[in-house]
């Protein structure tokens, strides 16, 4: 699935990285601990999350991820836009609440990942 | 033992939000000198959970890095507290984080247990008022 498919099906803003909207992505995960996400994350490239912190996108860096989605409405900092800039990474944002979100990427064709 | 490539990171304890700078500069390194993506994801995370670790528990600390044509190792070091049960401390979900690191997405007592899985060989050091010594090491092409 292309990032910007990811974007329109959660009605996403896109807060940085609209020149990568065009990568495929094959798995994604959604969590608020990120040392879940640290422990069980393995190929997954995209994150959705409703925590808001620059560990968060350092987090997406370590595991090679490429688009972090906030969700509820969650808006990252200036400084967490532009560490994500820095790393590549696309940041999107989006109304939804993390189950619907979750499901509505996963419903669209984007799995989890094989554990 | 074949010379190694030596490189020294320190770790601010003060600031949470500048935590992981290391581990970011790490990665740069590791990816200029060509290492394979898998090994340089394991040590990223690795480093980058040790780092998160010395800013919540020990004030910071200092990372050493020797990288060997066949391995990379790891030692961090710090002057914090130090870990009481270290048995105890590797389970996964034990944790003595509190709420506030918790709020910030860690302190789920993975930290050590994924340093470990992420790893090949680790060793923990650590005297009670003194600090804790960890020695992890990764093996290139494994």
């Amino acid at each position: 699935m292309k990032i910007s498919k990811i974007r329109d099906l959660l009605e996403a803003d896109v807060l940085c990285g609209e020149e990568l909207l065009d990568r495929d992505v094959h798995a994604a995960c959604g969590s608020d601990m990120m040392s879940d996400v640290l422990a069980y994350v393995k190929d997954q490239a995209v994150l959705l999350t409703g925590l808001v912190n620059s560990q968060v996108i350092r987090t997406a860096e370590m595991m090679d991820m490429v688009c972090v989605v906030f969700v509820r409405s969650k808006r990252p900092t200036p400084e967490m836009i532009e560490i994500a800039k820095e790393s590549g990474i696309v940041l999107l944002a989006c109304a939804k609440r993390m189950y619907e979100a979750c499901g509505t990427l996963y419903t669209n064709g984007l799995n989890g990942a094989k554990v | 033992m074949s010379e190694s490539l030596n490189f020294h990171y320190d770790v601010d304890g003060e600031n949470f939000v500048s935590a992981g700078q290391a581990s970011v500069e790490l990665k740069k390194m590791l990816r200029r000198l060509g290492l394979p993506p898998d090994t340089i994801r394991r040590l990223s995370i690795a480093m980058y959970e040790g780092e998160i670790n010395m800013v919540i528990h020990a004030g910071g600390g200092a990372a050493d890095v020797e990288v060997y044509e066949d391995k990379v190792v790891i030692r961090l070091v710090d002057h914090g507290p130090g870990i009481a049960d270290v048995e105890l401390a590797m389970q996964e979900g034990y944790s003595t984080a509190t709420d506030s690191v918790r709020s910030l997405g860690f302190g789920a007592g993975m930290g050590l247990p994924n340093m470990k899985r992420y790893t090949d060989e680790m060793s923990i050091d650590s005297v009670v008022g003194e600090g804790t010594t960890i020695t992890m090491t990764v093996y290139i092409n494994q």
